[in-house]
């Protein structure tokens, strides 16, 4: 079979003919070792299946961005039968530049003239046949969108003869400095000598690395700078000789379509109050319990009346507990309460058929408690995406980055991270994900990092039960201050974890900001689905083979005991993830939740643990907990049926704040703890495949160690006021060590290479 | 008269002279188009005054000023 190699430049609707031309074919990998998406598919439309293997997008082959070296090396050392170069018609200048370079390669090329309706409807003209003959290939114009001459495209794409010699637009300009360089690569052996040699002159770092290159190029360049020669002569090459092929219609508008919109978008005062309405929707609509605020608005009069008051049958009120209580919920909260209904029956069904109670708890509970958990989450975990895939798509992600550029540089990060962390509030799988849209391998990596930091949708039971806990039973504060309290801590402690690593483990100049505001346009539906198909496919995998072995496993440490018999709930206290949680107790005593509050302190510990499922996994832990606490003869004031009844887990923080004595800077440090520390499996599981290799371990240890003094200082300062100043002195410390060690003046090893040197 | 982009404001056109800094940034620059003979056109500045957006050979290019600095214009 065939291969061809699709190349083209960012938004010049390269994925959409992919999609076009292999449709369900297709299935996404990673190219190695970088996170970039690689794409693969079978074009069966023609006579023959063509195997179609989609590059990244690039607007030049030049070795600086991971994704240039990926295309350069498929292409150079892959040997794909032909390329098919997209090509946006209507941005030809720069579109031709990675044509120029791609002629260069000694293989077959074809040009797929892209979004030729579009130059039609300007009023534009483009004389295909003429570009075809000066550039001595293939030129065929196509409608990626609309599907049009993708037959015709790929028929000449197979009939080209599989030979072809490289050729440049250079000839006649530095024919003497090409002959020697060529030589060299003759010379050599080397395939596609002609493209070499032009990315030699241009003193490309790649080309220098190879033995005896250095020579030649100072033979060839003779202390000349060709760099922007070349690039000049390329430029001038489309301009001056391909001048005749576009034809510009006389008094061409001021303003695009794109233009006016660009001037709400990207207004001097309006941009960010826009952007971040944007935000709001797209996190109400899929977060939202009381969507559009009818139930607020509602409670104006004589508000709407709870689920329970509505006095329906069973069967009907848990229909209608999808949709509404007391309030109508967004659609995406319909969507994960649609799941949970329907998982619950099954885990219900299940279940209740299995006589074995052991068994039973194992499946129902166990299995596939854990795996639901999980997959209950992927509605509202796609749904985000979606949102997130139109705004990319429509070009506005862009102008986001152009917007708050300014704001992330100052923390060595570019604009383009904002988008993943403020998906960090909604959920960290999509946010770590969606980090591959950085070009810079250590910015994604700090990113990736702090994600979790960004306390998102399933910690937020967390937080509503201990600060309803805290509200409730000392009487002081109020919950929904304790809740934005936390959320800001999470945010501060991102934005110093960044600025540590970037000048720490993560040092590096600040990536260049040289990016392309690409012309709004709607995206296709086709590609948005098939965006979402891969991810759905991704999500699920993940979800039933590490995530779930995972949740099996925790679950079988809190039901079994150390002689391997089954335990029911109500006996936890007996199970061997009780005994672990006991055994690290005083670990937490610096955070105030260790050995200082007792025998029945480790509650604790083992609802932290238990969160590693799923964050919202602590509050049914809670319950559970608290039930047992009973069955332990602590001293609670609550009944066990009353503490798992309350699903939002408030009764039973209360019996586990009567139980243990703790304080409530301990409580607050328990909910810091929880926020910063390792997310999910599911979150681990996407870190893991986005971080770059070997870099996983770190982030762990990173993750730890940040929760726990983050808590240690939150419990410190809340329960001695004057330790404050310790911590600040510790940070001032730290601080001026760094900055010291950054600016030469101080090197720890140097010291200690002393004192050995002293000592010997 | 010559004028690096970097003071440039909304609505300046001219022609680039020359393009400097260093290897990566200068790569780029000329990936994108930013060449010598080039015609540019400065659109506007982000809301809060850095980055820049240019028109330059047809299409929206945003960089840094401190980027912009290395691109000397004939106005």
């Amino acid at each position: 079979m065939k291969t061809f190699a699709l190349a083209g430049n960012p938004n010049c609707g390269k994925t959409t003919l992919f999609n076009a031309l292999t449709g369900a074919t297709a299935h996404v990998g990673n190219w190695p070792g970088v996170t970039v998406d690689k794409r693969e598919g079978v074009y069966k439309g023609g006579n023959e299946n063509v195997n179609i293997v989609d590059l990244p997008g690039i607007y030049s082959l030049s070795p600086y961005t991971p994704e240039e070296v990926i295309s350069r090396n498929y292409i150079l050392g892959e040997h794909p039968y032909g390329i098919i170069n997209i090509v946006d018609a209507t941005n030809l200048e720069r579109n031709l530049y990675l044509t120029t370079q791609l002629l260069e390669i000694d293989v077959p090329v074809i040009v797929a003239l892209n979004m030729m309706d579009e130059v039609e409807k300007s009023g534009d003209k483009i004389d295909a046949k003429s570009l075809e003959n000066a550039l001595g290939v293939p030129v065929v114009e196509i409608s990626a969108l609309k599907s049009k001459g993708i037959k015709q495209l790929m028929d000449r794409a197979v009939a080209m003869s599989a030979e072809r010699k490289g050729t440049t637009v250079l000839k006649g300009v530095l024919d003497k400095q090409l002959e020697t360089a060529c030589a060299f690569y003759e010379a050599a052996g080397i395939k596609s000598s002609l493209f070499h040699a032009v990315k030699l002159l241009e003193n490309d770092e790649l080309e220098l690395e190879r033995k005896g290159a250095k020579q030649a190029f100072e033979e060839a360049v003779a202390g000349e700078d060709l760099e922007a020669v070349i690039a000049d002569e390329r430029y001038k090459y489309i301009s001056s000789n391909l001048a005749f092929i576009k034809v510009k219609k006389a008094g061409k508008g001021v303003l695009t379509k794109s233009d006016r919109i660009d001037r709400v978008l990207t207004h001097r005062i309006w941009a960010i109050p826009i952007f971040i309405v944007i935000l709001f929707c797209i996190f109400h609509i899929t977060f939202s319990e009381d969507f559009l605020y009818i139930g607020a608005w509602a409670g104006i009069g004589g508000g709407l009346p709870a689920l329970d008051d509505l006095e329906l049958s069973e069967g009907l009120a848990a229909f209608v507990g999808i949709f509404y209580d007391g309030a109508v919920f967004s659609p995406g909260v319909i969507l994960f309460n649609i799941f949970d209904t329907i998982f619950g029956l099954i885990t219900d069904g299940i279940g209740g058929a299995i006589q074995t109670e052991w068994l039973s708890g194992l499946v129902a509970d166990g299995i596939l408690g854990g795996l639901f958990a999980v997959l209950g989450f992927l509605p509202q975990i796609l749904l985000l995406f979606l949102f997130f895939s139109i705004l990319e798509d429509t070009g506005y992600m862009a102008r986001i980055a152009f917007v708050l550029d300014r704001i992330f540089r100052r923390f060595g990060l570019s604009g383009r991270a904002f988008m993943p962390m403020i998906m960090g509030f909604g959920c960290s799988v999509p946010a770590m994900i969606n980090t591959r849209t950085l070009a810079d391998e250590k910015e994604r990596t700090a990113t990736v990092r702090v994600i979790p930091f960004f306390s998102c949708g399933a910690k937020l039971p967390i937080l509503v039960a201990i600060a309803g806990g805290i509200v409730t039973y000392f009487r002081v504060g109020n919950a929904d201050l304790i809740t934005y309290g936390m959320y800001i801590l999470g945010v501060c402690s991102a934005i110093v974890c960044v600025l540590l690593m970037r000048n720490t483990t993560l040092k590096g100049e600040t990536p260049p900001f040289i990016m392309e505001l690409p012309a709004y346009h709607l995206p296709g539906f086709k590609n948005l689905m098939l965006h979402l198909w891969d991810k759905t496919k991704h999500f699920v995998k993940k979800a039933f083979t590490i995530i779930f072995a995972s949740t099996v496993i925790i679950w079988l440490l809190s039901h079994l005991s150390w002689n391997w018999h089954y335990i029911p709930d109500e006996e936890m206290q007996n199970s061997i993830l009780a005994s672990i949680g006991m055994l690290v107790q005083p670990v937490f005593t610096p955070l105030g939740f260790g050995s200082q509050i007792g025998t029945f302190g480790w509650v604790f510990a083992v609802a932290a643990l238990t969160g590693l499922i799923a964050k919202e996994n602590v509050i049914a832990t809670f319950g559970t907990l608290g039930a047992c606490l009973i069955s332990m003869g602590a001293a609670i004031t609550g009944n066990a049926d009353a503490i798992l009844a309350d699903e939002e887990g408030v009764t039973a923080a209360i019996a586990m704040i009567e139980a243990t004595g703790i304080s409530i800077p301990a409580l607050i440090a328990f909910i810091a703890f929880n926020m910063t520390t390792i997310p999910c499996f599911a979150a681990c599981a996407t870190a893991k495949a986005e971080l770059p290799e070997g870099k996983f371990k770190l982030t762990v240890l990173l993750w730890l160690l940040s929760s726990y003094i983050i808590s240690a200082a939150v419990y410190t300062i809340g329960s001695w006021w004057w330790t404050l100043f310790i911590w600040l002195a510790v940070v001032a410390v730290v601080t001026t060590f760094i900055v010291l060690r950054n600016l030469g003046k101080f090197d720890i090893l140097a010291i200690f290479k002393r004192k050995k040197k002293g000592e010997e | 008269m010559i004028k690096l982009l970097s003071d440039f404001n909304a609505g300046d056109r001219g022609i680039i002279t020359a393009v400097r800094g260093e290897g990566k940034i200068r790569r780029r620059l000329f990936d994108m188009g930013v060449t010598p003979g080039a015609e540019l056109i400065m659109r506007k500045k982000a809301p809060l005054g850095d980055p820049i957006e240019i028109t330059i050979r047809g299409y929206e290019l945003t960089l840094r000023k401190a980027e912009a600095a290395c691109v000397e214009v004939e106005i």
